[in-house]
């Protein structure tokens, strides 16, 4: 036992000393928070209003002057048709011209098929729906009115609706549902817990190679078992793993804060202003609802099981890939071992959208009950809400499944290690399995 | 009698689709010297993995100092494998360090002995140099010393000279000496025979998979004396005569100067060679042809071959 503490020392100190932790640890959490907050920066970025010429023959936009985005300006029907109109906007520095035709008969429904907008580059979504969203106020008003409604009943009804969704959790307590801060989250902690095991086995299967190119594979294992080598080797640089991983959310969490807070603060400004100017009441900043919908989110819960799978997921994959590192002489030789080995992971990556509008259908259950794909899918499901049940059998088959890898991959490291310049077939492994101590 | 350091009994281990050990029984006496010899793939790294316990085998047992070898038993023992390195981008220190703990010494032991074999071989500079700045003499001379360190009883080298420059080759020969004195018994394992002669005082010869030969060189010298001498002189009379029991060979003269090859049937002792020669000619040189262990080795597997 104290000679694998001692090898998990090694394994451990002598990676976190290198330049390259250091450099990762570092950077890793400031590309993160940047990916984080850059989003909500450019989106917080005031951007000059567009300007659009209007020719509205119908006077159907009652000469509205637009929004804070986008001005409206209008050409005089009687004394411009469209060519002439268009010409005018071409030369000017206007960046979309609106034509509203009249239809002869005066019906509305013409107006709606027939009207035209043109842009300078392409027309924007966000353009688009600005023009017909605010055109089918104006429509609905004016059949309103025609019906004889009382205008001034028509000025207030604008209906503006936003849904607050919510998922009936266990319990009476209904959570506050934020699918796309779920999917966000789901999908960010499956990509990491992938790229993580991927990493970190990788460092493994770079570990056994190093040792047996070095030749002092053999110095070592006179003085313990192949056995404790591996899991010493395993079981350090999954330390190493974690310890990053720590490093990462702690500094990340406190990047984020620091960020959103200076950011927080400078947009409450303008929204206090904002109100004091118009007297009404300011919207509630973007970010603050940001972190208000990630602060819904179990983060413990998200966090501790993501240990729990990178661990299992981690041990299960890094004794495959210590027994893949073992049968070959170097970093070149290991293609064809590789495959099988890495395309469960790659699998679940490519389900992950299934899994993720989905949450709890049959591929998502499943593919979170396999070992080999559990770790990942079931990160994406976590944010979801997962029944204990389900997690504690998927947590349990993964520890039974990396005891079985690594029993597996015991018995093909003890031979391969000691195997040089020969190129191994699977034939070959599957004898080494059944070779006695 | 001493109890052998290690005694084997009818060893096997076979892999897949050959057999590597077939009945190896070896005793090697405490204190000894023991040349394990034999041409590549007779079975002899095999063998020493046994002793190392990096593999177990197929039947048969061995006994370490009359007890049957146990997992602790590793840390008596001192490996020098064939294929043998060093972590290049540790230090030598550090990884002088962590070998040693491995063989189960303290913090503190381990730092002890490396002081004194560092300042043995006037090292101690290199401490805090990575392996991949070192020559590879250098970094053999750091092998050696992690071999020893730990103070085992015994002591395994397999091909030790392979790779080792001369300089370092009769450091590493010297210090095994001192070692020996010093109570450990040494297995040598080579297939160049010629090389560990010297120093080996009981050897045993391995080929495909079975034992060939064992006991101390001395005896095996003599069990395969070839009774042929080569000697070289100025005859005095013009014809050299000898009686039926001593035939001659080869004859060769040259400015009066005389060399000749004679064998002697087995019961003419070397005394009664050279008084037969000494009223015949001025003696210079007299030399009984001993074999090598390489030539004994060829006999016996040829013998072997031809049965």
């Amino acid at each position: 036992m104290n000679k694998i503490l001692l090898i998990i020392q090694r394994e451990f100190s002598s990676r976190v000393r290198k330049k390259s932790f250091l450099v990762m640890t570092i950077i890793g959490p400031i590309l993160f928070a940047g990916l984080m907050i850059a989003p909500i920066l450019l989106a917080s970025l005031p951007e000059g209003p567009k300007k659009i010429w209007v020719l509205d023959e119908a006077y159907i936009l009652d000469h509205d002057k637009g929004s804070s985005n986008y001005t409206l300006n209008y050409f005089p029907p009687d004394e411009l048709d469209l060519d002439a109109a268009k010409t005018v906007f071409e030369e000017s520095e206007y960046d979309a011209f609106l034509y509203i035709p009249l239809s002869e008969t005066g019906a509305l429904d013409y107006i709606q098929r027939n009207t035209l907008l043109y842009g300078k580059k392409n027309v924007s979504l966000n353009m688009e729906g600005y023009i017909s969203k605010l055109m089918e106020g104006k429509i609905a008003n004016k059949l309103l009115l025609d019906l004889g409604v009382n205008p001034e009943v028509v000025a207030q009804v604008k209906p503006n609706v936003s849904l607050k969704k919510f998922s009936l959790g266990e319990g009476e307590n209904a959570q506050e549902s934020n699918t796309e801060i779920k999917m966000i989250t789901g999908y960010t902690a499956g990509f990491f817990i992938y790229f993580f095991i991927f990493l970190y086995s990788a460092q493994v299967m770079r570990g056994v190679i190093e040792e047996k190119s070095n030749r002092i594979i053999e110095v070592i294992i006179s003085s313990v078992r192949p056995f404790q080598l591996m899991m010493g080797k395993i079981i350090g640089i999954g330390s190493v793993g974690i310890l990053q991983f720590i490093i990462w959310v702690v500094l990340s969490l406190g990047l984020f804060q620091g960020a959103s807070h200076f950011l927080l603060k400078d947009q409450m400004d303008t929204a206090t202003m904002v109100e004091a100017k118009t007297g009404g009441v300011a919207e509630v900043p973007e970010i603050a609802q940001f972190q208000e919908r990630l602060e819904s989110l179990n983060f413990p819960l998200i966090l501790s099981t993501f240990l729990v799978f990178f661990l299992g997921g981690f041990f299960l994959y890094g004794s495959l890939f210590a027994a893949v590192g073992s049968a070959v002489d170097n970093e070149t030789d290991t293609q064809q071992f590789m495959l099988p080995v890495t395309i469960p992971l790659i699998l679940a990556i490519v389900m992950a959208t299934n899994v993720i509008e989905n949450p709890d259908g049959p591929i998502a259950f499943w593919f979170s009950m396999i070992p080999l794909t559990s770790p990942i899918i079931m990160m994406i499901r976590i944010p979801f809400g997962v029944a204990p049940w389900e997690l504690a059998l998927s947590i349990g088959l993964l520890i039974g499944g990396f005891i079985f890898t690594t029993w597996l991959a015991g018995k093909i490291y003890r031979t391969g290690i000691l195997m040089y310049g020969k190129k191994v077939s699977y034939k070959e492994l599957y004898k080494w399995l059944k070779y006695k101590g | 009698m001493q109890k052998p350091t290690i005694e084997a009994s009818n060893v096997s281990k076979a892999y897949q689709g050959h057999t590597a050990l077939d009945g190896l029984s070896i005793q090697i006496p405490k204190g000894s010297i023991y040349g394990l010899l034999g041409p590549n793939g007779a079975g002899k790294t095999t063998f020493i993995r046994l002793l190392n316990q990096i593999t177990a085998p197929d039947s048969g047992h061995i006994l370490f100092d009359g007890e049957p070898l146990k997992p602790s038993d590793v840390q008596r023992i001192g490996y020098l494998p064939e294929e043998r390195g060093l972590y290049k981008k540790m230090k030598v220190g550090e990884q002088a360090m962590y070998l040693a703990r491995l063989k189960g010494l303290s913090d503190s032991q381990a730092r002890e002995k490396l002081k004194y074999w560092f300042e043995k071989f006037e090292i101690g500079p290199w401490w805090n140099k990575k392996i991949e700045e070192l020559s590879k003499g250098m970094a053999q001379k750091i092998q050696f010393i992690t071999t020893v360190l730990h103070d085992p009883e015994l002591l395994i080298f397999d091909e030790p000279f392979s790779g080792f420059d001369p300089i370092n080759t009769n450091l590493i020969k010297a210090e095994i000496q001192e070692l020996r004195k010093n109570g450990a018994t040494v297995i040598f394992s080579t297939h160049r025979m010629e090389s560990v002669e010297e120093i080996c005082d009981h050897i045993a010869l391995i080929n495909q998979s079975k034992k060939v030969l064992e006991g101390s060189v001395e005896k095996i010298r003599n069990d395969y004396r070839s009774h042929r001498y080569v000697i070289s002189g100025i005859p005095a009379t013009d014809a050299l005569e000898f009686p039926p029991n001593i035939v001659k060979e080869s004859a060769k003269t040259m400015k009066g100067h005389v060399s000749l090859t004679v064998k002697v049937n087995e019961e003419v002792s070397t005394n009664q060679l050279i008084q037969t020669l000494l009223p015949q000619m001025e003696i210079h040189d007299f030399k009984e042809v001993i074999p090598s262990v390489n030539d004994i080795f060829i006999q016996r597997v040829q013998g072997k071959s031809q049965e």
